[in-house]
């Protein structure tokens, strides 16, 4: 059982060590990697099991005792992130795998799959970690692979986009780390759950300053406003199916995260201002920000900045019912993310064209298209009875629930940006779905290039109802949320499972 | 034992003040440096969060003093070779992006240039570059137009190889 725990990010690492060395040779790589990428979500299913069956599982990685070695702890929260990350990273991988064997990818396999394995690897690693530092180290392992995803085939505006990405990324990286260093001066661990218990002891000043050195790292790397600024520019040069694995996971990484360390390190009875007040402004500007430009990825990036403050909106609430909203929402927008940039990759497919006043009339070349972004487009936008609107749901709840004034405010505005999310998605539906057709430009029309073409129409749709298999068992899913949600609060299980009986 | 640690903070300071300054500047390579000096200064701290200095923390040493903290340096060479190598990627990237565009300076965002440039009613008064830093007009189409050729051929370096081609 305890074998499982390092498995989702031991089996892609070993595999990417494979891929490199097998890096010519394009036919074993495309079996191979999805294979490997199929033995996570396994393993993160059979974790799951376990954990539903026996409760927080902690595991001392080489037998080194807890302060000290390196801790994987695999709790509600963590496995559900990790199957659902699995989960989207095997279907944007079989996209991937489509598109390369139908010839239309620009990516060089032997580059492609060895970076996206130790993506997986550095994504499943992040959620299980169990100390600040092997936090530390799996976001530099994802990132470091991100790095080399976002310049693949490297285009001027590529190389560019990347530039920008890598010095915010390595400056807010740089800060974590003296953020460690303060926090080992401060406490003399970097073990979660040894700290959990020791930061209680700490001044009140030196444990806000802490506090607020931790919100500003992964408030970069999640992109809250006002630390937003890179991602609209960085995430649309990519290709489209890296942006869509950034989209997915990459921020919400973060957001978790920030949510493990608030709610360990630095527990609170009522809610946070400076959190809430964050949340309302990344709402506004993401969201405004989406309605004002015309290239769809940038419209969705600007969506994904904008959603990232329901999640800081739920954890700020430091309510059970709150945190259970960001759960719930983590995962809806792990998977609508996914879609959306899956989708419009199709729409690119068709017309060779990614901006809004030169995109027209998709309804009519592709009706199946069409569904696709539709059912997502408003899962997004919080419409019943799709996954966006059990998540919102929740967090309103908890918002009108928690009885401040500040909390209705921003539920307010939650709602508020709800609908203006729905008026970007509106938008690029009249302008791209609507009007009379453009002339398309010549398909390939080989039979490799047409059934790569049904692999990535397949993934998408399967995207797409797995976005719909959350609302069909919400009931479950709540409860596994509402329950993790309760271990974030009270975290006397965590912290015996890896500090044993003290 | 105040004197070296006093002196190690200043060291700190210095190097985390220098790194981000020279992040906000425009040029690659001073990015590069900046990020290797926030880098290093990060390290000390890591090794100042130890405590003092005292005996190697081996076992069954002769050394009386108390042991130094170990667990510290195990973070900061850890640290040291995760910034090594995300160095050599920044030099590669910016060395790329010198092939690619001709220069060693962060370009404006080209849609953001074009909101920008939304803004301004007329386009006959609009004389300058729509965002401040890039000084001469002549640059203002560069990234919109990529065929009228971005960069003289006499300013690029001489070891220049075609985009893609460096396995």
């Amino acid at each position: 059982m305890n074998v499982l725990v390092p498995l989702p990010f031991a089996l892609p690492l070993l595999g990417a060590a494979f891929a490199l060395i097998v890096r010519r040779r394009d036919t074993l790589l495309r079996i191979v990697a999805p294979l490997v990428v199929t033995g996570v979500v396994a393993a993160a299913g059979a974790l799951v099991a376990a954990v539903a069956r026996d409760g927080v599982i902690a595991v001392q990685l080489g037998g080194w005792a807890a302060p000290l070695g390196i801790t994987l702890v695999a709790d509600r929260l963590s496995t559900l992130l990790v199957t659902v990350s699995a989960v989207v990273l095997l279907a944007i991988m079989v996209h991937g795998v489509g598109e390369g064997v139908g010839g239309l990818g620009e990516h060089e396999p032997g580059v492609f799959y060895p970076a996206y394995l130790t993506l997986t690897a550095g994504v499943c690693l992040l959620f299980l970690a169990g100390d600040l530092f092997n936090l530390f180290v799996a976001f530099e392992v994802m990132l470091a692979s991100s790095y080399v995803l976002l310049t693949l085939s490297p285009s001027r505006e590529r190389v560019q986009a990347g530039m920008t990405y890598t010095a915010v990324s390595l400056t807010s990286s740089i800060l974590f780390l003296t953020a460690i260093g303060l926090t080992y001066a401060a406490t003399g661990t970097v073990n979660l759950a040894d700290l959990s218990t020791r930061t209680a002891e700490l001044p009140a000043g030196t444990r806000t300053a802490l506090a607020m050195l931790f919100l500003v790292v992964f408030g970069i790397k999640s992109a809250i406003v006002p630390m937003h600024l890179w991602l609209p520019d960085s995430y649309p040069a990519a290709l489209t199916q890296i942006t869509a694995v950034f989209a997915a996971l990459l921020t919400k990484a973060a957001v978790y995260s920030l949510i493990r360390v608030e709610t360990l390190l630095f527990p609170r009875d009522a809610l946070s201002w400076p959190m809430l007040g964050l949340a309302a402004l990344t709402l506004l500007v993401g969201t405004l920000g989406a309605l004002t430009h015309d290239d769809v990825h940038r419209v969705l990036s600007f969506t994904l900045v904008g959603h990232i403050g329901y999640m800081l909106f739920g954890l700020s609430l430091f309510t059970v019912a709150g945190l259970t909203g960001a759960i719930l929402y983590l995962v809806h927008h792990i998977i609508v993310q996914a879609t959306l940039f899956l989708v419009s990759d199709l729409m690119q497919g068709l017309t060779g064209e990614i901006s809004l006043t030169r995109l027209r009339g998709l309804a009519a070349v592709s009706p199946f298209v069409s569904v696709l972004f539709f059912i997502p487009a408003l899962s997004v936008s919080g419409v019943p009875p799709t996954s966006g609107f059990i998540a919102k749901l929740a967090l309103f709840q908890a918002g009108v629930g928690s009885g401040s004034v500040a909390a209705y405010a921003v539920t307010g505005v939650a709602v508020l940006a709800s609908l203006l999310t729905l008026m970007a998605m509106s938008r690029v539906w009249a302008l791209a779905f609507w009007r009379t057709p453009a002339e398309l430009p010549e398909r390939p029309h080989d039979a490799a290039a047409q059934g790569g073409i049904r692999v990535m129409r397949t993934v998408t749709a399967a995207m797409v109802c797995v976005g719909l298999l959350i609302p069909a068992f919400a009931g479950p899913l709540t409860d596994w949320s509402h329950r993790a949600a309760t271990e974030l609060l009270n975290p006397a299980p965590y912290v015996q499972a890896v500090l044993g009986e003290r | 034992m105040t004197g070296p640690t006093v002196t190690l903070m200043a060291a700190v300071a210095v190097l985390f003040a220098t790194g981000f300054h020279l992040m906000l500047q425009r040029s690659l390579v001073r990015i590069v440096v900046g990020f290797m000096l926030l880098g290093h200064g990060a390290n000390l701290a890591l090794l100042l969060a130890g405590g003092p200095s005292g005996a190697p923390p081996l076992l069954g040493g002769k050394d009386d003093r108390e042991m130094a903290d170990p667990l510290p340096q195990a973070m900061a060479l850890t640290a040291i070779v995760i910034t090594f190598g995300v160095t050599a990627f920044l030099l590669a990237l910016a060395y790329r992006s010198r092939l690619l565009t001709g220069e060693d300076e962060v370009q404006d965002d080209v849609e953001d240039r074009r909101i920008c440039a939304e803004e301004r009613a007329d386009p006959d008064t609009w004389t300058g570059d729509p965002v401040e830093g890039n000084q001469e007009p002549s640059r203002r189409d560069e990234p919109g137009g990529g065929e009228s050729g971005g960069s003289e051929p006499g300013e690029r370096p001489p070891g220049e190889r075609p985009p893609g081609g460096g396995g």
